[in-house]
């Protein structure tokens, strides 16, 4: 039902059709779909190696993954949430209001920055739980909700700094953030992000809690029964979300050395097409993190080669925007192919006997 | 958590139903009056306290400045609320808006000539097919709306980018008919705001007195349930994103009218005000409950608050900032009154049983 | 154990082992403690030698602070020229938005490509330095034009004009406009654009010359360098002080939303309005009498000029130090100024007599 209170699909979806059928279709191409997103990532990778000049260095890796640090963080989050059938268009937003807060704490506090840090990291909690607040107390939609507070965050954002950027932190700190592991060129924060997939990935996919996130996905109710409080696991869903968004914050005011309100203005988009990339399902229910993965990885390897090999920023718009529709179409296109083939062998199985 | 049950559904035309149905309607309009008219009260207060501040905001000059500045997102909102009666949402507005101020920006320089109504016809054209394009894919897709708009917002943007590649039309390129058509006034009311009014005033009226119009709201409530009823929902949705399509594509034109100066990035980021005008205006973000005079209300508040906020000198960094507190505060109301009403209405079922 | 108990305590940890990560490291940086390490530059190495020759064949790319914007396509167009001239390779990538990380990509994108000379106007001036420098290590040279970065980070900044200059020019202009008196406003971009902050400083010293004793500033107003937020901030101005006399805006975007409110308002040649603007946007107001004269540098020869910079720097010729000269094609002579700045020149002064002889 959560998606039902989404901007949801046209009731042709949730019509009289034989459900079993479809729903079965819809498993078979999901199967399937994890191993197609794979698939392509390696296809895109060799293609861009062999095509692409420059493409396969150890430089170019590093500038890659570094690129795709704040995207990786905030589609795992998004992922559970999803899942469920909610959405959060705030992240990009949070993460610009964790930016300037923690610019604006650096500036004028005179705390330590590792307090700084973790307290950038708790408001941003905070900020997730006035969504999680807004969806589950109050009972309202979370697109419409995030697509309030995507507004009012990113708004506050450029209250806390206004149009100032506050650049003077240490060097340390920010070379640190740029660092890569010792001996190779993999950025050294990549480590944090895999630590953190494990986690979800473990969460989601092998306790209680994920397979009661994939019971809300799919029926509401059917979680209530299984003894899961349904609003309360959405409200720390949103707060781990806000969370994450702190840390994102911190990460790209050290990576740009720069905390300003305008940083990460539209991520919430990419983020969203990872995860829909991913194979997760926009009604929620279904889906998988490796998927995301891959998603994301899939998502940086087509915008590094096409920069690399100078495609216009402006046709990167509209691949951007294209990949999205292309994610959420074609799993049903497949489905429905599959539905029809289904009964078409059914009846022609009737006819036969 | 269900909020379709107790969204304020307003009842499809054709089966009026007997006893508690007509006075759950005549609730819903007193509802619907209360919110107009408590809009009114807060335009009435903002204005109050700016004159007060600054008497030179009711001056004539100034009025029309907001009358013009307001016409714009009038025809927006009231697209929008076209399709979020409708239970769906068109993220795509802005992306439509700016692609179609180009295009007429780009007609005038290859055939200085042409007339400006035709002009304003081929604008409106295109911005239907843009319409035709969000649509096509819903229908095809099955998924959100939200989600292809999502897309659409990005790839209609870029396709924009694409073709202006860093130009800008200016005001000497285009005829002097056409430009005084965004500054003209006829008895002192813009021919802006003018055009505004007979949209509202359309759409308002197919809204209330047309049997499809009523359907809207039929859909919007109760997907499912229409459908049963035989109302053609997917052939609704598609004309409804056609319709909103064509709303946007002639606020691109008279935006090229107004504003003179085009380049690709006219009306970036509109989606969230039009969004919030609606939303404020008393469309209910989950469906079936709204109207076109009210999102136009929820237009023209807007809009003054920008105005007053430049007038009073308040720091225009919480323009957006305010934006997002109205929705999630709108939205909140919405769902408050919602639940108030179907508590009510339990109420008097009982008495009358 | 429920669902949310288990997912509040897995946030729960998730912030402990946040707040230890946190403590644990050395004690604390505060803002005190960590010292403005931002050396001054000193990135004048090895010699300059005058005499050599520009090389053929150098890749030269520009990168603005977004593709989509006319200025820039502009200067980039007379970038093209100069290379064009001096039988390099010309390439224009950018962000289709304005903002500094996607720049970032596009430097990094740039010198993996093995750029010689990267010409780039900041979107911030801070965040893409790490990427410049970066860049740099690999072998480029940087020429910023327009906005600058911080010193240590490019070898030359190509400068459109003084900021002492624009100051001068602007308060002359409207100062000639008013009549000598009254009431100005200046409506500005961002309020941390770096240019327009020195301009808008310098004007306000220029003020306070006698012969400028009867003009008053009120207030300066952003607007964001958005064509409707100028147009109302343009608008907001009006209302709030009724006596205002004129005003400069020093962005292209600004001075323009300001004209076409102008220009369609009762308050048309009575306030008066000079800035930075384009002939090509102006041409409109300047004839119909909104707008007297306003003034600009060439968007096309300062590409041009940057062009030839950073040509003359992978050349050999000069290294960014004090007192380097170059020649820069039909421009002529130039001298490396203080930090490694290089000035194109005063502004034109564009009137309803001259304005039709540029196209731009």
């Amino acid at each position: 039902m959560a998606h039902d209170s989404l901007y949801a699909a046209p009731p042709s979806l949730a019509d009289t059709e034989p459900e079993a059928g479809r729903l079965a279709g819809l498993r078979g191409a999901l199967g399937s779909w994890d191993a197609a997103i794979v698939a392509a990532l390696v296809v895109a990778v060799l293609l861009a190696g062999l095509s692409v000049p420059n493409f396969a260095t150890g430089r170019n890796a590093q500038f890659l993954l570094l690129d795709l640090v704040p995207l990786a963080l905030l589609a795992l989050p998004m992922t559970l949430i999803v899942i469920t059938g909610e959405i959060d268009l705030s992240v990009a937003s949070m993460v610009g209001l964790c930016s300037t807060l923690m610019g604006q704490l650096w500036l004028s506090s005179g705390l330590s920055l590792e307090l700084i840090c973790v307290l950038v990291v708790l408001l941003g909690a905070a900020l997730g739980a006035v969504n999680g607040l807004f969806v589950t107390g109050f009972g309202l939609p979370s697109l419409a909700v995030t697509i309030g507070t995507l507004a009012l965050y990113r708004g506050l954002s450029f209250v806390v700094l206004g149009d100032q950027a506050v650049a003077d932190f240490p060097a340390s700190w920010t070379a640190a953030a740029v660092q890569t592991l010792p001996g190779t060129s993999i950025p050294a924060a990549v480590v944090p992000v895999l630590l953190l997939a494990v986690v979800f990935g473990i969460v989601l996919h092998a306790t209680p809690v994920g397979r009661a996130l994939y019971a809300m996905g799919n029926n509401d109710e059917a979680a209530t029964f299984a003894g899961v409080s349904v609003p309360r696991t959405k409200f720390w869903l949103f707060v781990v979300s806000g969370a994450v968004c702190g840390l994102v914050g911190v990460f790209w005011t050290l990576r740009y050395a720069s905390a300003r309100g305008d940083n990460a203005t539209g991520l919430e988009l990419t983020v969203v097409t990872a995860v829909l990339l991913g194979g997760v399902s926009i009604f929620g229910g279904r889906g998988g993190l490796l998927g995301v993965v891959a998603g994301v990885l899939l998502l940086g390897v087509l915008r590094n080669a096409l920069q690399l090999a100078d495609v216009d920023a402006n046709a990167l718009t509209i691949v951007t925007g294209t990949l999205l529709i292309v994610s959420v179409v074609l799993p049903n296109a497949v489905a429905d192919v599959r539905a029809r083939l289904h009964r078409r062998r059914q009846r022609a199985r009737l006819t036969a006997s | 958590m269900s909020l379709t049950d107790t969204g304020a559904s307003v009842q499809a035309a054709d089966n009026p139903p007997p006893g508690p149905g007509r006075a759950r309607r005549g609730l819903t309009e007193r509802l619907l009056a209360v919110r107009e008219l408590s809009l009114l009260i807060a335009l009435a207060a903002l204005i109050l306290v700016t004159t007060l501040r600054n008497d030179r905001f009711l001056s004539g000059q100034s009025i029309k400045d907001l009358l013009l500045g307001c016409a714009i997102l009038v025809i927006l909102a009231v697209g929008q609320t076209l399709v979020i009666v409708t239970r769906n949402v068109d993220l795509s507005v802005g992306s439509i808006l700016g692609l179609v101020a180009f295009a007429t920006g780009e007609l005038f320089l290859a055939a200085p000539g042409t007339p400006w109504p035709l002009a304003l016809l081929l604008g409106v054209a295109l911005g239907a097919v843009c319409g035709v394009v969000n649509g096509g894919l819903i229908a095809v897709a099955k998924v959100p709306a939200l989600v292809i708009t999502l897309g659409t917002l990005y790839a209609f943007r870029g396709v924009d980018y694409y073709w202006a590649a860093g130009r800008q039309i200016n005001a000497a390129d285009m005829p002097r008919s056409f430009l005084r058509l965004g500054n003209q006034t006829v008895l002192g009311v813009p021919v802006l705001f003018l055009v505004a009014l007979i949209v509202v005033a359309a759409v308002g009226f197919y809204l209330r007195s047309y049997r499809s119009g009523r359907e809207l709201y039929a859909i919007g409530s109760e997907p499912a349930a229409a459908r049963l009823s035989g109302i053609p929902v997917g052939r609704r949705v598609f004309a409804v994103f056609v319709a909103n399509g064509a709303l946007a594509g002639l606020a691109g034109v008279l935006y090229a009218a107004r504003f003179g100066t085009l380049d690709a990035a006219a009306g970036t980021g509109l989606e969230l005000q039009v969004v919030a005008a609606a939303v404020v205006g008393g469309v209910a973000i989950f469906g079936g409950s709204g109207s076109a005079y009210g999102a136009a209300l929820g237009a023209v508040l807007l809009t003054t608050i920008g105005s007053s906020l430049a007038v009073l000198r308040i720091d225009p960094f919480w323009q957006q900032a305010v934006v997002g507190a109205l929705i999630l505060a709108a939205i909140g109301l919405d769902r408050l009154l919602a639940l108030r009403m179907a508590a009510r209405l339990r109420g008097r079922s009982a008495h009358g049983a | 154990m429920s669902t949310y108990r288990r997912l509040r305590a897995g946030a729960t940890a998730l912030t402990l082992a946040t707040l230890l990560l946190g403590s644990a490291a050395c004690g604390g940086t505060t803002r005190e403690n960590s010292g403005t390490d931002s050396g001054a530059g000193a990135q004048a190495s090895g010699a300059a030698n005058p005499d050599a020759k520009l090389k053929e064949g150098l890749k030269i790319a520009f990168l603005p602070k977004q593709v989509n914007n006319p200025y820039f396509t502009t200067s980039d167009n007379g970038g093209k020229d100069a290379v064009t001239e001096i039988k390099g390779e010309f390439k224009e990538v950018g962000p289709s938005e304005a903002s500094a990380s996607s720049q970032v990509s596009y430097i990094n994108t740039l010198s993996q490509q093995g750029m010689d000379v990267i010409v780039t106007s900041a979107n911030d001036p801070n965040a893409i330095c790490g990427a410049l420098n970066q860049a740099k290590a690999a072998g480029a040279k940087i020429v910023t034009f327009d906005s600058d970065t911080k010193p240590e980070c490019r070898q030359i900044f190509v400068n459109q004009v003084t900021a002492e200059g624009i100051a001068e020019s602007q308060v002359k202009l409207i100062s000639q406009q008013i009549g000598g008196e009254g009431e100005i406003a200046i409506l500005s971009a961002t309020a941390n654009a770096t240019n327009q902050n020195a301009w808008i400083a310098l004007m306000k010293e220029e003020l306070k010359k006698p012969e400028y004793s009867k003009i008053k500033l009120v207030t300066v107003a952003y607007g964001n360098d958005d064509d409707q937020k100028s147009f109302q901030e343009t608008q907001g101005l009006l209302q709030s002080y009724p006596n205002l006399k004129g005003i400069i805006s020093p962005t292209t975007v600004g001075v323009a939303a300001a004209a076409r409110y102008l220009s369609g308002s009762q308050y048309k040649g009575k306030v008066k309005l000079t800035g930075l603007g384009t002939p090509n946007q102006m041409r409109e107001y300047v004839k119909d009498g909104t707008v007297d004269a306003f003034a600009l540098w060439n968007p096309a020869d300062l590409g041009y000029l940057a062009a030839y910079a950073g040509a003359a720097l992978a050349s050999g010729q000069i290294t960014g130090a004090e007192g380097d000269k170059f020649t820069a094609g039909k421009l002529g002579e130039f001298a490396v100024g203080k930090d490694g700045v290089v000035v194109l020149g005063p502004p034109t002064v564009f009137d309803k007599n001259n304005i039709d002889q540029f196209q731009f």
